[in-house]
């Protein structure tokens, strides 16, 4: 394999769930469904970093769920290095397991309350049937990569008597033990403080640029994926919506739902623009989208067309695609 | 002025002992303004604006100062005043929407309760009152039948605004409004709550840990940290002349949107525990600046028009900001 080679190929993956059906829909025999995530593709090769940004709802964790087999799609692919990880057999997918990690988001439950953190970390290397003899240096290894100083402080320590700070290096320890090839983090720094968030986000910058690995980070807030992603893609509704590199996303945003999102992110500066956000109203019901382009209806730019036809993700510069019949 | 909060003093009783989670808090509200309190979580922030309205978690209890409202101390009124004062006068906004709504009963008949019960109002008048309140907020009235399950956040959100709303107060304080929303949603709820600010000129007390969100709707903000205040002033002039290590540390961890692809600087460490705070000034610890006279109390000094700030070198302010931006400065601070 060569070094060029996509580590992580999504193809078509979309998912769908089903929901509680009413009475009427008992009678007429519908069976109501939600698409979380439609038609989505993309690859991502070894030491890249992709950030996914969209609000709650849009399919953001589901997809990133998919993509460490958490969740089977409910058609299309997702294959690492070549094979399809829905079509594995138990010995490649337990290798499988190893090499793909999950930074879950809230730190406060990420760890079982009643192991210490020690016993957290040794964890995964005993799932892994790593030997006994190599867990001290594999953890020593993965709390360096975290800068968490003097472990003998608080490995034989629970999880309550930790800083959230603290704690999310521990997840993202216990993540990088198995030296992985990929991770995917969710929204990992959302539950800390500001002061301490700066932190986190600057491991992760270390962990991209020294151990380079494949990374998927999946945030609602563009400020905080620019620090760890080359590249992002805005999804709406179960749909990416724009792709391309993260500064031009930032810079110069062709999707208006992308747009918004850039204008809505909050400055620590008295004099930012307090003009209307470019986006009304919430996120329509997921069950009956609108037709043609789920955007539409919060869409400032929407024309007729917008509703007739489903816009497709076009390539528009290389490394820049954008689904919109109005700017592209 | 509206709202004196001074020298409060709020202790909780542990197993362990005595913590002072609030110690010599002073701020003011003026009439009409919003007035942001900000810190990281266990700062103190939360328990001091719940002293405002006395309800606060069984263990804490006051142990000095006062909280004057329009001249009448909170803290030793009596229970038949309190009852007159809340939801009439003063309306608190708990910091999750799910917490400020019963999850089985509908919005609006929560909503109908208090304008009944503590408005007096009778069932017909409450009902329409309270699809105004919904129409105010930016919520469909239809929606009033609706279980708080059946409301996104943003909504729920915009439901409990609502429901602080209902008695018309002149004060309202909302505890991490925004905070569980994505930025969209924040944006939308925010710029809802300015509008009605501006409209009804209420007077608030905004909590957060965000400073972007002190910037966007805020006239004064109060910095606390380890349950002192460590700065306090207009917005603008807090943000722009920051004249506490903590606040230039606050301000250059903060994420941007643009400009270089630098490194952020952390506040390395973590507040200090309050069972057993250091001596002298309490950032004393995680303080690049820090020195040995840091460890005597430190003193509240006016540093500008209605801007002081609890710090030894406070009269350097200006030479430590530039220091501060440097991300050399706050690494290896810390030992923890």
């Amino acid at each position: 394999m060569t070094a060029d080679a996509p580590l992580i190929e999504v193809d078509s993956v979309s998912r769908s769930f089903d929901v509680s059906r009413s009475a009427a829909d008992i009678l007429r025999g519908r069976r109501p469904q939600i698409h979380a995530v439609t038609d989505v593709d993309f690859t991502l090769r070894r030491g890249e970093t992709l950030g996914i940004v969209g609000e709650s709802g849009c399919g953001k964790t589901t997809l990133g769920r998919m993509l460490i087999k958490l969740i089977p799609p409910t058609s299309g692919t997702v294959r690492f290095q070549g094979a399809d990880i829905g079509e594995m057999d138990r010995q490649a997918e337990l290798a499988f397991r190893r090499r793909a990690q999950l930074v879950f988001q809230n730190p406060f439950d990420a760890l079982n309350p009643h192991f210490t953190i020690l016993r957290s970390l040794q964890e995964p290397l005993r799932n892994a049937r790593v030997p006994a003899a190599e867990h001290e240096e594999r953890i020593a290894e993965a709390l360096r990569m975290v800068h968490l100083a003097a472990p003998e402080h608080f490995l034989m320590s629970f999880p309550h008597q930790l800083s959230g700070g603290q704690l999310q290096r521990v997840v993202l320890a216990r993540a990088l033990v198995l030296r992985p090839d990929f991770i995917v983090a969710d929204e990992p720094v959302s539950m800390l403080d500001v002061s301490v968030r700066a932190g986190i986000l600057n491991v992760l910058r270390e962990v991209r640029d020294r151990l380079g690995l494949a990374a998927v980070y999946i945030s609602h807030d563009l400020s905080l994926v620019r620090y760890v992603c080359a590249r992002t893609i805005t999804m709406y509704l179960g749909t990416v919506v724009e792709d391309g590199p993260t500064r031009d996303l930032i810079e110069s945003p062709l999707h208006p739902y992308t747009r918004a999102l850039v204008q809505a992110v909050p400055v620590p500066d008295v004099n930012q623009s307090h003009d209307p956000l470019p986006i009304k109203g919430g996120l329509p019901d997921a069950r009956n989208p609108p037709s043609g382009c789920r955007f539409r209806d919060r869409c400032p730019l929407a024309e007729a067309r917008c509703a007739a036809e489903v816009p497709r993700l076009r390539e528009v510069s290389p490394g820049r695609r954008v689904a919109c019949h109005v700017v592209a | 002025m509206l709202l004196n909060v001074r020298d409060l003093v709020i202790d909780y009783k542990t197993p362990r002992g005595n913590v002072r989670a609030v110690d010599g808090v002073s701020f003011d509200v003026p009439a009409g303004a919003v007035v942001g309190v900000v810190g990281e979580s266990g700062c103190g922030k939360t328990t001091a604006v719940r002293g405002i309205t006395r309800v606060m978690p069984g263990a804490a209890r006051f142990a000095g100062g006062a909280i004057e409202f329009e001249g009448r101390d909170i803290v030793t009124m009596s229970e038949r005043e309190m009852r007159k004062l809340m939801w009439r006068e003063i309306a608190y906004v708990p910091q999750s929407a799910m917490n400020a709504l019963d999850p089985v009963w509908r919005v609006g008949k929560q909503i109908e309760e208090v304008l009944r019960d503590r408005g007096g109002m009778g069932k017909r008048d409450a009902r329409a009152r309270a699809a105004e309140l919904f129409s105010m907020v930016g919520l469909d009235a239809q929606r009033l039948t609706d279980y708080p399950h059946q409301f996104s956040g943003g909504m729920r959100q915009r439901a409990s605004i609502a429901l602080a709303l209902a008695l018309s107060p002149k004060l309202v304080i909302a505890d991490e409004p925004v905070t569980a929303l994505d930025v969209v949603i924040q944006r939308q709820v925010l710029d809802t709550f300015a509008e009605l600010q501006a409209a009804l000129n209420l007077s608030v007390i905004l909590v957060t840990h965000d400073i972007s969100v002190v910037a966007y709707v805020c006239d004064y903000v109060v910095v606390m940290y380890a349950g002192r205040v460590a700065e306090a002033g207009p917005v603008a002039e807090v943000l722009a002349n920051p004249a506490h290590p903590y606040t230039m540390g606050l301000y250059n961890a903060f994420p941007e949107l643009s400009g270089d692809d630098r490194e952020l600087s952390p506040i390395e460490g973590s507040p200090p525990d309050l069972l057993d705070p250091p001596a002298g000034c309490r950032f004393r610890p995680r303080c690049p600046f820090a020195q040995e006279r840091c460890a005597q109390e430190p003193p509240d000094v006016a540093v500008g028009d209605g801007h002081r700030a609890l710090c030894h070198r406070a009269d350097e302010a200006a030479a430590l900001r530039d220091v501060a931006k440097k991300v050399d400065t706050w690494t290896g601070v810390s030992a923890a």
